[in-house]
């Protein structure tokens, strides 16, 4: 009984294996280490996320929380015991895996409510998907799928040039549903060292080392310390390179809770006994009235600025007013997938394989913290289990990295969710301030706004904020007189970095509800009063950037009918009386595609092999929004090819060139924009080589390439072909960098070649007596330019809004405190609204196809439009979110004193 | 290594618990959640393999609820109204995950303010019997439970069941709860409710509220002033906040603070109870 490692028998899909494992292991662990069935995630070790969800006899049960003891001698089912299930291709087919890592769970979860319920309703999937966490694609997709788990054919694959437009399952979707998809803490090199980080407990503090040498030695077992003495090169990266400031491992003092001081390494079965509370360091406070960094003795990082025309005089002539003071918290990724990777050296070149949204950049500052050339360094990203901008940032690439060039061995580092909460970014606290005014006709005449964002200890993408807000802080909108600054403050708090709008979604909540105020005073209705003033093509930006293809207008056109149906229903049910008041909202968006106003180009390569195989290098990383398969259908229509032969190299800086990094809603816009060239110059090359035509169309079978029209056929024999350096014999490679140009010191320029528009009608009902608020409806009108693929876009709309709503009702991150999924708060399933989506398509003259961005702007408009739908339901503006149910009930009591 | 101990026998649990060192483990939905270490840390004394220990029965004398009885067991049970209020809050523990492998003694005896059962097994007049080789003592729940995160729970021994006496069979009963989401959310506040009426009116009352302080508490007086009121709409505004508010400890924390605490608790309570004086109405 008393034996520590039993010889477990496990069933394990039907299958019985015995090994050796501790009794007390969580059965995760053991599926995952002891048998190397990694299809099941972790996600928060903690019974929060369900993403390790399994069943037990049937029932659903968080592997996590299992001890494998009690798994012994019953049936485990897990994600690799299902085979092509009909469940699996309705989430092909419906688009629900958009990252892939909270599948598996929702998968076993889905599968044990079938397996009771055969044909369930969309409240039962909701009950039983309840505790699987997604925070992608906001669960329409992934309910649709489960209450359509019948037999259903996959759409046919489109014939060439016609793969824009379609309703295509993503292409990279069939290991995202059978498990096998590899993350970030999926792959084991033989003999992989475990690394652990030893942490600040809080922050500012001065730290010092005692006996690290008697501390190793008391160990059995070889075990590495590494400190920042042990880094090779510059200790210090960050996302931008005139604001470098932040150490791999801190030197002497640290900044932040959480801050790494040391790492160690070693055996996994060691390195998990360790109890690094006995590690030899001595802790002392810091002032936390000494400036973070003595670079900026204010703390001021730097302060953004757009100015035109005399707002303040504006502001003073004008017939109508509203001035505002609003507030938001630090708000945390939530992604389910902790930062995760394994570095090891192949001959002189280290090799790094990690979550990522930015290779290159990871590749560049790592390069740098460890002294090597670039090209002795590749960065060979994982799946990624969620980014939504926290993975723009280094996190544990120098450390794994570190360790792996000291030993020799491959070095592998797990975050815990505690840990990922605690040291990656989250969106910037904001504290912001503003006064428009309109003229007797509604127009708006003048705005000023004032932000201060803080940006924790780091600079991060603090600057890039304070960037982005004064260029959108007016909103879709003509305003001829403005004034915006915004601050990135640092602080001794979590950093704050890229989060889904970079600022604009703050800055929006402050512009959208005073625009209601203004709405009100102006006599006009909500959506009219924004009709009336939205920016139209000729119409220049408040930095003086002439738009063109501005589809806002079309937005706001679109939701008319839904405006005044959701209007007349809040009527109607308010007539009725008692404590439930319904209220309509409406807010709009708009957002810069790409960099703010500096270069920011991708390359893509497409060739063809002596073998006739097409390959498409596509850089872009793919954290779930879609971008192998969108880029991959503008190239293949671009060539005209079908898309069913292209094969895709995905992102590798061995083997791809630099299609720069998933952020700034870019991906579709920019990396779109070179695939549309290297694949319409790749066609112009065939059409030399065989002198045909334009319109002619291209077949490839086998070796043999095929050109023809009405009149002829010409055929290329591949294999006669000589290869080039890349191997192909028909290749070509083109970069698109957007044209903008940058912003003069009152912030005027063409900070972005191409913007996305768009508007969100929200219904809701507040409880009055408990300040609860159930958002009811949604319909989205987004403007993309060009629909490249509609379940994608979809995915991405209803993955915003789910992001949207729980900023605005329940998300913020208290440093120490929600350092976990269940006091830190995201939406379930039974959070989520229906969502109507509506696409509009105004092309972009500079657009790919006329394509815009979409994936941050679907974000922006939801928090102010459920703010504005509980003003109008109860006449109180909450000016602090998330809009919890006392701050409800507060500030329904202030509007009413 | 740390011993695991999963004994299928009482006697064996018994023995090993006196000797002492040992952290009983059941659904380990507490106890995982509370390490980032792969193994439960310590040794371990999981008393799930004891089958005495699972289940729901019933005798002349009341219902006994064995100690690793999960939510889910709980849910699918045959049990009278009286026991609709646990069965809600059952399904309001976590996630099915949670309910699938969580038990009622763990949600006892990890004692946490904002416990789901806690408030239902107070209206329930539940009394905990507490098991160790010395033999067994029993008490009522309100005594077991002395703090957040503390109980009676002496070195030695185990909770074995729960006891609900047949006089608190009675009734019928309902389970509120307000979080700041739909599913997996720990309690601002909550409300259990039972009433049995005679003729219309409150015979009995037992009303109980958690989260509203450092452990869950039982409102006497406005139980007193419910009975004899006649079962209708105007039931409810019996229950005024200025009965109910003195009764309640409420903190401010990350999740409300401690005054809306306090209101959310006796508009639950309301509602809970119109609620239950609808159902009676309806079924008269």
């Amino acid at each position: 009984m008393n034996r520590p490692f039993d010889t477990l028998t496990l069933s394990v899909n039907d299958e019985t294996v015995s090994l050796p494992a501790h009794p007390g292991t969580r059965l995760s662990e053991l599926l995952r280490e002891g048998l190397g069935m990694r299809g099941t995630k972790v996600g928060c070790d903690a019974g929060d996320c369900g993403a390790c969800t399994v069943l037990l006899d049937g029932a659903p049960v968080c592997a996590c929380l299992t001890p494998a003891a009690q798994a012994a001698g019953r049936n485990i089912t897990t994600v690799e015991g299902l085979t092509a299930t009909r469940l699996q291709s309705a989430f092909l087919r419906h688009g629900a895996a958009q990252c892939g890592i909270c599948t598996p769970g929702m998968l076993m979860a889905a599968t044990a409510l079938l397996e009771r319920i055969p044909t369930p309703t969309r409240a039962e999937a909701e009950e039983a998907l309840g505790g699987v966490l997604c925070r992608c694609t906001g669960y329409t997709r992934i309910l649709d799928a489960v209450l359509d788990a019948a037999p259903g054919a996959a759409p046919p694959m489109p014939d060439a040039g016609q793969s824009v437009g379609a309703p295509l399952e993503r292409l990279d979707g069939a290991p995202k549903v059978d498990g096998s998809e590899s993350y970030g803490a999926d792959h084991v090199p033989e003999g992989a060292l475990l690394v652990r980080a030893i942490r600040a407990p809080a922050a500012p503090m001065t730290f010092t080392f005692g006996d690290l040498e008697e501390w190793q030695a008391a160990h059995a077992g070889p075990l590495h310390i590494f400190t920042a003495s042990d880094i090779p090169g510059v200790n210090r990266f960050g996302v931008i390179p005139a604001f470098v400031d932040q150490p791999a491992l801190a030197q002497s003092r640290v900044r932040m809770r959480g801050e790494a001081v040391a790492l160690v390494a070693g055996d996994p079965a060691l390195i998990e006994s360790l109890e690094l509370e006995t590690f030899p360091i001595t802790w002392a406070e810091a002032p936390s009235d000494a400036p973070v960094h003595d670079t900026h003795p204010d703390n001021t990082l730097i302060t953004g600025v757009v100015r035109r025309g005399t707002a303040q005089d504006a502001l003073k002539n004008a017939a109508h007013l509203a001035s505002g003071h609003m507030r938001t918290g630090y708000v945390e990724h939530a992604y389910i997938e902790p930062e995760a990777g394994v570095a090891w050296m192949e001959g002189d070149t280290l090799v790094i394989r990690a979550c990522t949204q930015a290779p290159i950049m990871d590749r560049d500052d790592t390069a740098r913290i460890l002294g090597l050339p670039l090209e002795k360094l590749r960065i060979l990203p994982a799946a990624t289990g969620g980014g939504f901008g926290a993975k723009l940032d280094l996190s544990l690439q120098p450390l794994i990295g570190l360790v792996a060039l000291k030993t020799g061995r491959p070095a592998r580092m797990i975050y815990s969710r505690a840990e990922s909460m605690a040291t990656t970014t989250k969106r910037h606290p904001s504290d912001m301030r503003g006064t428009i005014g309109v003229d007797a006709e509604g127009r708006l005449t003048g705005m000023t706004f004032d932000g201060d964002f803080n940006t924790g200890a780091y600079a991060s993408w603090g600057p890039t904020v304070s960037g982005r807000v004064p260029v959108h802080a007016s909103g879709p909108y003509y305003i001829p007189h403005y004034h915006a600054e915004a601050r990135a403050n640092y602080s001794y708090e979590p950093i704050s970095g890229a989060f889904r709008g970079f600022g604009v979604p703050q800055a929006a909540i402050l512009q959208e509800t005073l625009f209601d105020e203004l709405a009100d005073k102006a006599g006009m209705d909500r959506l009219a009063f924004r009709h009336l003033n939205a920016l139209r093509d000729g119409q220049d930006t408040v930095c003086g950037q002439v738009l063109h293809g501005v589809g806002m207008a079309a937005c706001l056109e679109a939701l008319e009918e839904p405006w005044k149906k959701a209007l007349a229903w809040a009527e109607t049910e308010n007539a009725q009386g008692g404590a439930m008041r319904h209220g309509v909202g409406v807010a709009s968006c708009w957002y810069g595609c790409g960099n703010t106003g500096i270069p920011n180009p991708s390359t893509i390569r497409v060739g063809i092999t002596a073998q006739g195989d097409l390959r498409l290098h596509q850089g872009a990383v793919d954290i779930g929004q879609g971008s192998n398969t969108v880029i991959t259908q503008i190239c293949a229509d671009a060539l005209g090819l079908p898309i069913a032969q292209m094969q895709i190299i995905d992102a590798d800086t061995a083997r791809t060139p630099d299609c720069g990094k998933t952020s700034g809603s870019r991906q579709t816009y920019v990396t779109g924009s070179a695939a549309l060239r290297a694949g319409a110059a790749l066609r112009q090359r065939i059409l030399q080589m065989t002198n045909m035509g334009k319109e002619a169309a291209f077949h490839l079978d086998g070796t043999t390439l095929t050109v023809s029209d009405c009149q002829a056929a010409r055929h290329i024999a591949l294999s006669d072909l000589q290869a080039d350096a890349n191997g192909y014999v028909l290749a070509a490679e083109e970069t698109y960098d957007p044209p903008t140009r940058p912003l003069d010191e009152n912030g005027q320029g063409a900070p972005y070649a191409v913007y996305g528009y768009g508007a969100q009608v929200v219904r809701l009902t507040v409880d009055t007596r408990l300040g609860t608020v159930k958002v009811t409806h949604i319909t989205a009108a987004h403007d993309l330019g060009r629909l490249i693929n509609p379940i994608l876009a979809e995915g991405q709309v209803q993955g915003g809004i789910a992001q949207g709503l729980g900023l605005a009702l329940m998300e913020e991150y208290i440093p120490a405190r929600t350092e976990n999924l269940h006091d830190y708060l995201i939406p379930t399933t039974g959070d989520m609204p229906p969502i109507d989506t509506i696409f509009l398509e105004v092309p972009d003259p500079e657009g790919p196809m006329g394509a815009k961005g979409l994936g941050e702007h679907v974000l922006i408009p939801t928090a102010p439009a459920i703010l504005n739908a509980i003003r109008h339901a109860t006449g109180a503006l909450v000016t602090e979110l998330p809009a919890l149910p006392h701050r409800v009930l507060a500030a329904m009591r202030e509007a009413k004193a | 290594m740390a011993a695991y101990h999963r004994p299928d026998r009482m006697e064996d649990a018994l023995g090993l618990l006196a000797e002492g060192g040992v952290t009983i483990a059941a659904g380990c939905t507490d106890l995982f959640p509370a390490t980032e270490a792969r193994s439960l840390p310590g040794s371990v004394l999981d008393i799930t393999g004891i089958k005495a220990l699972r289940g729901i029965g019933s005798a002349s004398s009341g219902f006994r609820i064995g100690a690793a009885t999960t939510w889910s067991d709980v849910i699918a049970a045959d049990l009278p109204p009286a026991f609709d209020m646990l069965k809600e809050a059952a399904k309001e523990v976590g996630s099915r995950q949670i309910q699938n492998a969580g038990t009622i003694a763990g949600n006892l005896c990890n004692a946490s303010p904002a416990a789901d059962g806690v408030p239902c097994l107070l209206t329930l007049d539940a009394e905990v019997e507490l098991t160790s080789i010395q033999g067994v003592r029993t008490l009522p729940l309100k005594a077991f439970i002395t703090g957040p995160r503390q109980t009676a729970l002496a070195p030695g021994e185990m909770l074995s069941a729960i006891h609900v006496p047949q006089s608190a069979v009675q009734g019928r009963s309902r389970f509120a709860k307000l979080g700041a989401r739909r599913y997996l959310v720990i309690s601002i506040a909550m409300v259990a409710v039972r009433i049995e009426v005679e003729d219309g009116h409150v015979k009995q009352a037992a009303l109980a509220i958690g989260a509203c302080g450092p452990v869950a508490t039982r409102l006497p007086e406005l139980e007193q002033a419910l009975i004899g009121q006649p079962v209708d709409s105007s039931l409810p505004a019996l229950a005024i906040d200025a009965i109910i508010t003195p009764a309640l400890a409420p903190i401010a924390d990350i999740r409300a603070d401690a005054i809306y605490r306090a209101h959310a608790a006796a508009e639950l309570m309301r509602r809970a109870l119109a609620d239950l004086a609808h159902e009676y109405e309806a079924a008269a």
